[in-house]
């Protein structure tokens, strides 16, 4: 066992030295592993990062917030029914559902009746009506001014609280706060500019306008009612089921559902939605992971490919170690330890490159910061050693297999 | 005095196939080799002497016929116990020098230590002192191509001596050097064999020839004849004193 220890050792001690005196070859040899790994590292990096960031934000909301949506299964959405939340279940929650705190209605308008404008610039963004309640459940906090308040919402003031992106697109120039801008024709004054979130997927964060919701309300007319989102706090955790099995049998009592027709509307807890997200991310670090995995193959197949070449090249040298000796195991072991050494070298390389891609990624685009968490690592060690080991033992057999005469006149 | 015999070849036979014809490289041969030998072997090219060179390193294997070294039937040596035997008891030097190209000097002596499991200590120390007896103690971080074909022959020297080897096997040693480095590495062998060494030199220059103390003639694949030379034999080139 200690001999092959020292064989190891030794193996290790040329490999480095023969890798490095081809440098520029053994650098283009590994760069399928390097850019394999890069991007492992660098899309791992980016996502992990961004998941400890939203599993963060969930954590400041808390697990005892619960979101009430409308739903319309599929097949009645084809056929033009739509599903609704209303103001008048908003209040059933808020006056009959026993032990829960800022319920907060939420009212989007998209497309048309999202056109916001200042001084003559024209532009669209998220109109999102909600009450001052919003703030304690989404920990939106503003960076200047202040967040509506009750009275504001009571008295349907027409007042804005705008995302920091809003300020670049309609060019809002000097201090914001007391200037109006348009939102669907009528006239809100600025009171307040949220923090800055940064773009999420490419989704900017900080692109939406808030209003009293029933400011909205009284925008929107009352030609049709709006669908709604509800959000509450449950004050005990433990009675978390409890209060959700009270929204369920108010809201169908409500909407008048019938025993055995489903619910039309969902409940669902931060922990859920959290599991939703931890599903997607799990799917897309898969699919992005079998998509590099195909490229260490590619890699793989080149480093093969070059070991093979390089047998050849060595054939004389493995002649001369023969005549002094070596015997088949030695030189096996010999090139399966460049091959190896080569990958490992090259996963090196990658996991450094991709950290710094990966970091470079994050700041451009506002995402939270990139995290490489440990089994990444471990990970993409294991596999660029395991490449090496796979398509190294092709060349290094047919290395070891030479018979030594003929390797001797190789020329 | 009765000599100690190192190897023994009784009915040597090499039989290849070229094609469907088949040929004897080697037929026959019955063959001593002593303690402290100064053998050449001589003879046309085609008659032989390659094949027997490999037989006797251990490189490969008669058809026929029993090998003997130091007693050991290597007929009944499987392929790793082959590359013990010429790793502790051959000492190979070639026409064109077979130095690992990308190593220097040094690394390349202590090659053969590394099949022996010898520590790098040791290695270095033992390589170092080998290089110092070919005269060659401040060339040892040279790469071949850095030094000069007598200078390269004697590396590989030093590398053949360096395990210690029971014979010192040269194919045609002085083939790519001119006459006076020819002369030089003659001179060095002539040294290592009063120092007690077994050495075999492949040769067709009879100059080489008559410098060993033995000479034996094949022809094709058979031994012709086998005799003593008278020595000391002349210098080859005169002024050799200048050059040891």
């Amino acid at each position: 066992m200690s001999n092959l220890k020292f064989k190891i050792i030794e193996g290790t001690r040329s490999a480095a030295l023969s890798i490095f005196a081809h440098g520029f070859r053994s650098f283009l040899t590994t760069l399928g592993i390097i850019i394999g790994v890069a991007s492992v590292i660098a899309v791992v990096s980016v996502v992990q990062g961004f998941s400890a960031n939203i599993t963060q934000q969930f954590d400041g909301m808390g697990t005892n917030v619960l979101n009430v949506e409308s739903y319309t299964p599929r097949k009645e959405r084809l056929q033009g029914v739509r599903a609704k939340l209303t103001y008048d279940d908003y209040l059933e929650i808020k006056y009959r559902v026993p032990g829960v705190s800022n319920v907060t209605p939420t009212v989007r308008m998209w497309g048309s009746n999202a056109v916001i404008t200042y001084r003559g610039q024209s532009s669209s963004s998220m109109i999102v009506g909600t009450a001052s309640t919003y703030q304690k459940l989404n920990t939106v906090y503003p960076e200047r001014g202040r967040f509506f308040n009750l009275s504001d919402d009571k008295s349907r003031r027409r007042v804005a609280v705008l995302g920091p992106s809003i300020m670049s697109k309609l060019d809002i120039k000097g201090d914001p706060i007391g200037q109006h801008v348009a939102v669907s024709g009528e006239w809100f004054k600025v009171i307040g500019i949220a923090e800055k979130r940064g773009k999420l997927f490419g989704f900017d964060q900080d692109d939406f306008i808030l209003l009293p919701f029933s400011t909205t309300r009284a925008l929107l007319g009352g030609a049709e009612e709006p669908d709604i989102t509800i959000s509450l706090q449950v004050d005990e955790p433990s009675q978390l089921e409890q209060v959700k099995q009270h929204i369920k049998n108010l809201l169908r009592r409500n909407h008048k559902l019938s025993k055995g027709t489903d619910d039309d509307f969902e409940i669902a807890t931060a922990d859920q939605m959290l599991d939703t997200f931890d599903e997607i991310v799990g799917s897309t670090t898969l699919v992005l992971g079998g998509i590099v995995g195909i490229s260490l193959l590619v890699g793989g197949i080149g480093i093969m490919n070059i070991m093979l070449v390089s047998v050849t090249e060595r054939t004389r040298e493995i002649g001369i170690q023969k005549a002094l000796g070596a015997t088949r195991f030695d030189i096996l072991l010999q090139f399966l330890i460049e091959a190896v050494f080569l990958c490992l070298l090259g996963g090196l390389i990658g996991l450094i490159l991709g950290f710094g891609a990966g970091s470079l990624i994050s700041n451009l685009t506002g995402l939270p910061s990139a995290t490489v968490p440990a089994w990444a690592i471990v990970l993409s060690f294991g596999f660029s050693g395991g490449i090496g080991l796979i398509f190294g033992i092709i060349p290094a057999a047919k290395a070891a297999n030479l018979d030594p005469i003929d390797a001797l006149r190789y020329e | 005095m009765s000599k100690q015999t190192i190897i023994e070849l009784r009915g040597i036979a090499k039989h290849y196939m070229m094609g469907s014809e088949g040929f004897y490289a080697l037929d026959g041969i019955d063959l001593d080799i002593y303690l402290n030998d100064y053998m050449a072997v001589v003879g046309s090219s085609g008659s032989g002497k390659s094949t027997l060179m490999n037989l006797l390193g251990c490189l490969d294997l008669p058809t026929a016929g029993e090998y003997k070294l130091k007693g050991t039937d290597v007929a009944t040596l499987d392929e790793t116990s082959l590359a013990g035997i010429r790793n502790r008891e051959i000492g190979f030097i070639f026409q064109n020098f077979n130095l690992l190209p990308r190593a220097t000097a040094l690394q390349n002596v202590m090659q053969p230590l590394i099949y022996r499991g010898i520590a790098l200590a040791e290695r270095k120390q033992r390589a170092q002192d080998a290089l110092a007896m070919v005269g060659l103690q401040d060339r040892m971080t040279h790469v071949p191509n850095q030094l000069s074909g007598g200078q390269r022959q004697r590396v590989a020297i030093a590398r053949a001596l360096v395990t210690e080897p029971a014979i010192l096997l040269a194919d045609e040693p002085t083939g790519n050097l001119d006459s006076s480095t020819t002369v030089e590495i003659m001179a060095l062998f002539d040294q290592l064999h009063s120092d007690g060494q077994t050495l075999i030199v492949v040769t067709h220059e009879q100059e080489i020839a008559e410098r060993c103390h033995r000479v034996i003639t094949l022809k094709d694949g058979r031994l012709m004849s086998d005799q003593a030379n008278k020595v000391p034999v002349k210098p080859l080139v005169s002024g050799v004193a200048a050059h040891v």
